[in-house]
């Protein structure tokens, strides 16, 4: 009975406070965050507060929201022509592409092109040329995979028949 | 709280059930209702391997960052800082050594590339545990207020320093400040986050790992949709994303047909010249302000001075003193490098030895005639000084420095980044520093 009463005391200290463990740890870490936070901050805190919130929330909020929506079509579109099953040979190329252009896009879109010659003595021409380029590649060799397993199984459906 | 017919432990295990209960909605409209949340991947073993993936990967970004931060000898000198208000965030720091000379090539090397190769990861992580950003009810507890405020840390601090990170290394500066403070600093902020989810996380997702089966949880869609792809399937669409940013990145630390590989990265492509100058430039001799007049034989002179005085030297003169090779890479914080390259000059120690410093070769202060650019002065420790492949270099691969390399004079150290490897040197002031 008594063991039972102090379990009951820890849910209930636990209900509004939880693991006293766990919020020593956190205690650790906010003044680790709070002492570099104070030098972050120090210049420009405003556009740093911004950049800092505004990362989690144009990511959760804009981006995922809308690769999910465009998968979510993709998904459709291949449902209503009764090739779900084939949905990953247009996602995987299109997931690839969508990330080199999210990574590169100062590059690609030619935010950058005269300061990056200037700076480097490189050409910045190219960029576009070289993602649409790895982007064709992409959906190419994912049709030519999903052609080939086509072949594939139909060869073997067909094998039996012929012995 | 309500009494269960057997008294109290069964009303406090009602009362923790009802906690975790919004389980089954009323609408399933909106993100915080369970039902919401259709994708049947999602789930605590899909979360695990990517949370473990990111906790080692993480983990040698945040260890050789630092790395990189101590490989300038911010100690040292000022000029080398550009974090001076760090206190005690500087702990560790330790004199950069020049052994190897590759040193400097594979830790900054390893952190562009392995952030690039883990932001597949990192997103696909974050997708996974989305719907937990809008249960109900917010708070809980005062522990699950405040882990979910240090997560607001973990998730912003994340993106903040891969973006950073990324829009740097193709000189697009849109952060609001300079930017090795931003990465720096929150990198800290970043890194207590990561440290104190990563305790309270890594237990869980090691037994999930562990686990044959899959536990119930509240990441696993109630009514999940029709699977397209099994988990398995889906990390292997991850894994390709990052295999595929590995493959056009990794080149970028090697010259020539590897360099060609890196297609869509800054320093990838092709070199920017043929011959013994046409490998990898940081900043072009335009760019900073070089102005070819003082360049020129009879108007550049190397102001040079330690205990014994100063002598001004013509490149005549620096040719007609001992001429030494070293056999070196170039290594820039942004994570391209080129491989060694042959460059021939007079030995750092013999100019401090010119001055005075005869057996004990102290730190020197270099300046350069540059107008513009954050490194137109850096210092040098004396290690670095002493170290007999520390060059003022005069030829590269056997042809005189090009003026985008530095022509006349540059310095050249092993396994130091790229910026402390001054070009267009005017002045070396020999003394100790720090």
């Amino acid at each position: 009975m008594k063991r039972v009463r102090g379990t009951y005391g820890l849910r209930v200290t636990r209900a509004g406070i939880g693991s006293p463990f766990q919020i020593l740890l956190l205690g650790c870490s906010f003044a680790l965050a709070g002492y570099a936070g104070l030098r972050l901050l120090a210049d420009d805190w405003l556009g740093v507060v911004l950049w800092f919130a505004g990362a989690a929330l144009l990511h959760d909020l804009v981006l995922l929201p809308l690769y999910s929506l465009a998968d979510r079509v993709l998904t459709r579109g291949t449902a209503t022509v009764h090739r779900r099953e084939r949905t990953s040979y247009v996602r995987f190329p299109a997931a690839c592409s969508g990330l080199l252009l999210l990574v590169w896009f100062p590059l690609v879109g030619g935010r950058v092109d005269a300061s990056y010659a200037g700076v480097t003595g490189l050409s910045a021409e190219g960029f576009l040329t070289r993602w649409l380029l790895i982007t064709a590649v992409l959906f190419g060799g994912s049709a030519l995979l999903l052609a080939g397993r086509l072949l594939r199984s139909a060869t073997k459906r067909r094998s039996p028949d012929v012995h | 709280m309500g009494r269960g017919p057997s008294g109290a432990p069964v009303a406090a295990y009602g009362r923790a059930m009802r906690d975790l209960s919004p389980r089954l909605p009323s609408s399933p409209r909106l993100p915080s209702s369970p039902g919401f949340w259709r994708s049947p991947l999602r789930g605590p073993w899909f979360t695990s391997v990517l949370g473990t993936v990111l906790l080692v990967g993480i983990t040698v970004l945040f260890v050789t960052g630092l790395v990189s931060y101590a490989a300038y000898n911010p100690g040292l000198d000022p000029v080398n800082d550009k974090t001076p208000d760090k206190g005690i965030l500087g702990f560790y720091l330790f004199a950069w050594p020049t052994d190897p000379v590759w040193l400097y090539r594979l830790t900054q090397g390893v952190h562009v590339t392995l952030g690039l190769v883990l932001i597949p990861v990192l997103l696909a992580k974050l997708w996974s545990v989305v719907p937990r950003l809008f249960t109900l009810p917010p708070v809980r507890s005062l522990a699950h207020g405040l882990e979910r405020i240090s997560l607001l840390l973990l998730v912003g601090g994340a993106l903040f320093e891969f973006v950073t990170g990324v829009l740097n290394i193709q000189l697009e500066y849109l952060f609001p400040g300079s930017f090795y403070p931003l990465h720096f600093y929150g990198a800290w902020v970043f890194f207590a986050a990561f440290a104190v989810h990563a305790v309270l996380k890594t237990p869980r997702a090691l037994r999930n790992l562990r686990a044959m089966r899959e536990e119930r949880d509240d990441l696993v869609a109630p009514r999940p949709a029709a699977p397209t792809v099994t988990r398995r399937g889906a990390l292997w669409f991850v894994g390709g994303g990052s295999l595929l940013m590995f493959a056009t990145n990794a080149g970028r630390s090697f010259d020539g047909p590897l360099r060609a590989t890196a297609v869509l990265s800054p320093h990838g492509g092709p070199e920017p010249g043929n011959g013994p100058n046409g490998f990898q430039i940081n900043k072009t001799a335009a760019h900073v302000g070089i102005d070819p007049a003082e360049t020129r034989e009879d108007t550049w002179r190397l102001v040079v001075t330690g205990r014994a005085g100063t002598v001004r030297l013509s490149r005549a003169e620096l040719l007609a003193m001992e001429q030494h090779s070293a056999a070196l890479p170039i290594a820039c914080v942004e994570g391209w490098s080129t491989a060694d390259q042959w460059w021939r000059g007079v030995r750092l120690r013999d100019l401090a030895a010119l001055v005075g410093h005869e057996d004990d070769p102290p730190d020197v202060f270099v300046e350069s005639l540059q107008r513009r650019g954050a490194f137109r002065r850096g210092a040098l420790r004396a290690n670095q000084v002493a170290d007999p492949r520390s060059l003022l270099a005069l030829y590269v691969n056997g042809e005189e420095l090009s003026p985008d390399h530095g022509h006349p004079a540059r310095i050249i150290v092993p396994a130091a980044p790229g910026v402390l490897n001054t070009k267009w040197v005017a002045r070396l002031t020999f003394g100790d520093l720090g």
